[in-house]
């Protein structure tokens, strides 16, 4: 299996995952490994278990088996804020925006909440005005995201595509070293998929942002990944790059169907 | 082994009583999907309805009892379902429970303003009379009421759960909980089908209430929250049924009721257990069940798959203010400050200086509810015992230690906020209902037990708490009063100050990202645990802190001063004017002072407690308007204002100069230049971005 | 009602007997928000229509307002000769309109045989449950084995094909089946694809709606194209790929779509 291939540690590292639901196993000792910089795609059927890896991966499920290592560290003991303080930024399947707030809002509350320095005392002290460092990356991502016309206005007036691009944003503006998006093109139509994978290669290339990406969309997958794993019934049956896995009689099997 | 069973068997119909209204509650919940507390205010109902048609208008007990329980109670919730809840399916179940709360405190003070206040006494039932031994078991006399109630409540409860179970109504009742939607395409009735499910839960309601008549003997309408007791084992056993199952519900309040009883046996009288740990056992009981049950944690998964048909709740409204109001606005607020203070030290009569000062305390206290609810987006029904937590804490401290009531107050907050740290222990792995659930526990627990030792609330006696000593006279009486009125202003601006910086710092900011979605907040790097315990501090402390204010004004509290029932009133109030601005708070708490003065000098008597009713008006509308049905109103006028100034300058071929764009909850307030940006643009929901 | 035989192209205006359902200037919105504006087109009685369209364009809006979830603001909406504008949901789902819905479309609180039998029992009764449950597990045995699982446990692939298998035990006139492939498998969508064309065969008529445009043309006889609320094109399904060409030329398939669908951040996610 050519998942060790770079020699720079890796970024995130994944041995032997597992996790059980009452009855069901739903992931059977997975691995992987993601490389600072690297594109890493996570693909597979319906039920397969991407989600639940990614809630595994992100501190929001304890796995019953194996361990997570971020950066040379184990983080298996961590709850996902702490995770997300080391550096790791998640979109979520299933949209969850704060309604109420501005995209501006969204973009100023993860600069803050990565910066760490806000406390209470310097609230009563009116020392928790925004930064010029957090107005900086607020403004950066909004460009990266072109949602600058929208900037102030409430998330919930909207659409979905606009939606899933402040989730984005607000995943970036936490400067996250490792980006994990889920179903990032779910529900979106072709001009905004593109945009969507245009971003992330642009993340990548200015800011050394890896990514770990689970996607339907096999077009946008093979546009932006270095490296897939495909997973199936909670196991992992193919890795390597798209082409290569894709050629898999396994995976054609198990995945494609006969309309590959 | 038969003194057991003396102990044991009487405890069974005492469980029955506790039955229904557990059993109601998981049967309103599971076929209508509110939380419904005002539960035992519609049994209130029934009962009094039957016993004027039976005792006043002469009716038989068997008509009185058809029309109560399966006329009057039933029509009554079909006006819940058709004229409250059919209007707002998507709302969280928090929404609906406030709704349920408002109408808690309305029912019961609206029926005397109806019926008049005079107590009922002599109330029969059926054809058991409650004096009549019809039989003994084991030296256990059974009387008319004991099997009337035994036998109706074991009947229908297993009736009911034929029903839900297996039959198709009942399929068709569950279905429509989870979606109506998807019902509908089923070809369900929904509509008929939810209405169907709110008259079954009031006729079981109407039936519980009847049923308990002939215990109580009188039927004193003000005081209705006096079915607390029934109510506290009531929601144990529902929640040891995890608000789902109905036999459950039954046996476990069964078992409540003989383990009470048995307790009344085992435990030596006058003992410390019996005297101090007994009472709070259920509580215990109750707010264990409610932090460890693993399905009341999960107690709202199932999310409606067709939610995006109805339009969601809409945002806040957006309130696009023009930059010329906003000078009128501003110095408007600041001439009627102005003017009240030298009102105050003038020409104000004595007999208003109090209510003000009153309504200053409230104000106070208040702010801690738009910390707790409007920022943090929790329900927390026990503001008015971290009030007492202050009050009587600097009220103690001035009586035995001598400690000035000031200083005494700053630490009564402290305290209140320790308290508030112990009760968000619980919240950090709770929220929504279960939540609020703790909360009402812990507010009643300290009401009817922890208040009332002589260390604490004073019991009967209550604590005394002097007003401020110093250069300046604060006594009561003639300039006194007004004296304090201004102390007390000038304490109100400062916590006003304090919470405006708190919601537009980092700590609102955090909170109102939880509001939207705690993943996604964790998923920042926001601990949860900590912005959670942090605002019940400030708040708890905040409430503390008012608490000793009110305790100073009053000179004299006791544990009646900060019942439970105040934290319901009080929630009820703050939601109406408005929970999530600074503004909300004050015109709560000096409209409810002015309201009652009003209400004291110039209404009849009749009419006591109207001030609640409407007050309570504004749970009804919180689903569709969160911010306050009070804001949202002022917010359109201001909006209507701001349209009226743009067509004027449209005629006269003007620009418009900039408009401010602001949502109570967010902690920016955006300038928009240019006349491209219009207001009714950004005002529309749904409107894709410009 | 003359018989059909060959398919026709759907006819955007008077009703002639071969249209099942039909729309006639047809304009909705969700509270504020316009999703529909001036609709016009006609579903025959049998045989396969595609409606697609980019993400947001109104197609979700289309099948809710058939099925009576959304009401109209303007125009009429006619299913077999009759006005069925304003009626009730519960009662178009009578008539013979079924609405598998996007999302999920289970009960989660439900196991599978009581989803079988809420719907079975409104339409044919009590007696006619036992039979039509086990047609339904016949056509698709994968669900015998979760028969008394509750609803909101079953995968994806599960959840549709029981969605599915509600609708079918008594074939309906019109079947309206809304992204039915989003979020599954590609092998689960053949089947599922499979499923449809017989559907097809027994008699019932079938308004695709689908953002997997090559799916859809597959299988369809004729196809309408949504923008932005309104019709831009109809015609047979062999013309339709060169039409989303030219619409996506000029851009008037580009722009993000509205918020009709979409407003609520919960309404669309696949079941993985």
């Amino acid at each position: 299996m050519p998942d060790g291939a770079l020699t720079a540690t890796p970024l995130l590292e994944a041995r032997a995952v597992s996790k059980r639901f009452g009855g069901v196993q739903a992931l059977h000792g997975v691995t992987l490994s993601v490389d600072p910089g690297e594109i890493f795609g996570l693909v597979g059927p319906n039920g397969a278990g991407k989600t639940t890896l990614f809630n595994c991966l992100c501190g929001q499920l304890r796995p019953d088996g194996g361990s997570v290592r971020f950066d040379g560290q184990t983080i298996d003991h961590l709850p996902t804020y702490k995770r997300a303080r080391l550096g790791i930024g998640r979109t979520f399947q299933r949209i969850e925006v704060f309604p109420e707030l501005t995209v501006r809002d969204h973009l100023m509350v993860a600069a803050r909440a990565h910066q760490g320095d806000g406390a209470l005392w310097k609230d009563l002290l009116n020392l928790s005005n925004p930064k010029p460092k957090e107005k900086a990356i607020v403004e950066a991502v909004l460009e990266m995201v072109r949602l600058q016309d929208v900037a102030e206005v409430p998330v919930a007036a909207l659409s979905l595509g606009h939606c899933r691009l402040v989730e984005l944003g607000r995943a970036l503006a936490g400067e996250p070293r490792l980006l994990m998006a889920d179903e990032p093109s779910s529900g979106l139509d072709v001009a905004e998929t593109q945009a969507l994978a245009d971003t992330l290669l642009h993340v990548r290339r200015e800011h050394g942002t890896a990514v770990i990406l689970v996607e339907h969309d096999l077009d946008m997958v093979s546009q932006v990944v270095d490296r897939v794993i495909v997973l199936d019934f909670g196991q992992q049956i193919a890795a390597g790059t798209l082409e290569e896995v894709l050629t898999d009689p396994v995976v054609r099997k198990a995945y494609l169907g006969k309309t590959a | 082994m038969s003194n057991f069973l003396n102990y044991a068997i009487p405890g069974i119909p005492q469980g029955c009583e506790y039955a229904l209204i557990a059993v109601g509650l998981v049967l309103t919940f599971r076929a209508t999907g509110v939380f419904n507390l005002a539960f035992g205010a519609q049994a209130f109902a029934a009962a009094f309805a039957y016993d004027l048609l039976n005792q006043y208008e002469h009716w038989s007990q068997l008509w009185a009892f058809i029309a109560a329980v399966l006329v009057i109670s039933p029509a009554l919730g079909l006006a819940l379902d058709r004229f409250l809840f059919r209007h707002i399916p998507t709302a969280s179940t928090t929404a609906k429970v406030l709704s349920t709360i408002g109408l808690l405190i309305a029912i019961p003070f609206m029926i005397p303003i109806l019926f008049g206040t005079a107590p009922r006494t002599e109330i029969g039932f059926l054809w058991l009379s409650p004096r009549i031994v019809y039989f003994h078991l084991y030296q256990t006399p059974l009387n008319g009421t004991v099997i009337a109630t035994t036998v109706i409540t074991l009947g229908v409860v297993a009736a009911l759960v034929a029903l839900f179970r297996w039959s198709s109504i009942g399929l068709q009742m569950r279905a429509v909980v989870e979606s109506r939607r998807l019902a509908q395409l089923e070809g369900v009735n929904a509509s008929a089908v939810a209405a169907g499910a709110w008259a079954l839960s009031s006729a079981l309601a109407g039936l519980a209430g009847v049923l308990m008549l002939p215990q109580s003997q009188t039927l004193d309408p003000t005081s209705t929250l006096s079915f607390t007791t029934l109510l506290v084992a009531g929601l144990t056993a529902a929640a040891l049924a995890s608000f789902r199952s109905l036999p459950l519900a039954l046996m476990w309040s069964l078992v409540l009721g003989v383990v009470s009883n048995l307790l009344v046996w085992l435990l030596p009288s006058g003992s410390v257990l019996q005297q101090n740990v007994a009472p709070a056992l259920p509580f215990v009981v109750l707010v264990g069940v409610l932090l460890f049950n693993p399905r009341i944690r999960n107690l709202e998964q199932n999310s409606d798959p067709m939610a995006s048909v109805d339009p969601p709740p809409p945002p806040p409204s957006v309130q696009i203010r023009d930059r010329r109001l906003d000078i009128p606005v501003k110095w408007g607020w600041r001439l009627l400050l102005a003017g009240f203070v030298v009102s105050s030290l003038t020409w104000l009569p004595d007999n208003w200086v109090f209510p003000f000062a009153l309504g200053v305390v409230f104000s106070i206290i208040f702010l801690s509810i738009t910390l707790i609810t409007g920022m943090a987006g929790q329900l927390s029904l026990c503001q008015a015992t971290f009030a007492g937590v202050g009050g009587f804490f600097a009220g103690q401290m001035a009586a035995h230690f001598g400690v000035p009531i000031l200083l005494g107050a700053v630490l009564g907050g402290v305290v209140a906020a320790g308290v508030g740290v112990l009760v968000a222990l619980p919240a950090l792995r709770l929220s929504g209902l279960p939540l609020t659930l703790v909360t009402l526990a812990f507010a009643i627990f300290a009401d009817q037990v922890l208040f009332q030792y002589s260390w604490s609330g004073g019991g009967d006696t209550g604590v005394s708490a002097p007003r401020p000593g110093g250069p300046v006279s604060f006594a009561i009486g003639p300039d006194g009063d007004s004296h304090f009125l201004i102390l007390l202003m000038i304490i109100l601006a400062v916590v006003m100050g304090g919470v405006a910086l708190v919601m537009k710092g980092t700590v609102g900011r955090y909170l109102a990202a939880i509001r939207g979605s705690q993943t996604a907040a964790a998923s920042l790097g926001i601990s949860l645990t900590r912005a959670k315990i942090t605002v019940f501090a400030l708040s708890a402390g905040i409430a503390g802190l008012g608490g000793a204010l009110y305790a100073s004004t009053q000179t004299q509290v006791g544990a009646g001063d900060f019942g439970y029932e105040f934290s319901l009133v009080w929630v009820v109030a703050v939601i109406t004017t408005g929970a999530m601005t600074l503004e909300g708070a004050i015109q709560a708490g000096m409209g409810l002072a002015v309201f009652q003065q009003i209400l004291n000098l110039y209404v009849p008597a009749r009419f006591t407690g109207i001030e609640f009713v409407l007050f309570a008006v504004g749970t009804l509308t919180y689903a569709q308007h969160p911010e306050g049905i009070v804001e949202y109103q002022k917010t359109r006028w201001m909006n209507r204002i701001a349209k009226l100034f743009q067509r004027y300058d449209e005629r006269r071929g003007r620009a418009t100069p900039g408009t401010t764009v602001s949502t109570p909850g967010s902690t920016t307030t955006a300038q928009l230049v240019g006349p491209g940006a219009s207001a009714a643009q950004l005002a529309a929901p749904g409107a894709p971005g410009a | 009602m003359t018989d059909l035989g060959a398919t026709t192209a759907p006819v955007a205006s008077t009703g002639t007997a071969s249209t099942l359902l039909e729309f006639r200037g047809v304009s909705a919105s969700y509270s504020s928000y316009r999703a529909l504006f001036d609709v016009s087109f006609g579903v025959p009685e049998r045989g396969i229509v595609a409606l697609l369209g980019s993400n947001g364009a109104g197609k979700s809006t289309v099948a809710r307002v058939a099925s009576g979830l959304v009401p109209v603001t303007g125009g009429t909406v006619h299913f077999s000769g009759r006005d069925i504008t304003g009626m009730a949901a519960h009662k178009i789902a009578h008539d013979g309109v079924a609405h598998v819905p996007e999302g999920r479309g289970v009960f989660s609180s439900l196991t599978v045989d009581e989803n079988l039998t809420l719907a079975f029992r409104q339409k044919v009764g009590r007696k006619g449950v036992p039979a039509a449950c086990d047609r339904a597990y016949t056509a698709f045995p994968a669900l015998v084995a979760c028969r008394r699982q509750l609803g909101g446990t079953l995968s994806g692939g599960q959840q549709r094909m029981l969605s599915l298998a509600r609708v079918l035990a008594v074939t309906p006139r019109l079947l309206i089946v809304d992204e039915l492939s989003l979020g599954l498998a590609p092998v689960v969508i053949d089947s599922v694809y499979e499923g449809l064309l017989a559907i097809r065969d027994s008699g019932c008529a079938l308004l695709v709606v689908e953002q997997q445009v090559d799916r859809a043309l597959a299988i369809a006889d004729s196809a309408i194209l949504l923008a932005h609320g309104s019709v831009a094109w109809t015609g047979a399904a062999s013309g339709a790929s060169s039409a989303m060409e030219e619409l996506l030329a000029s851009r008037q398939m580009t722009v993000s779509g509205d918020a009709a669908t979409n407003h609520s951040p919960s309404g669309v996610h696949t079941g993985a």
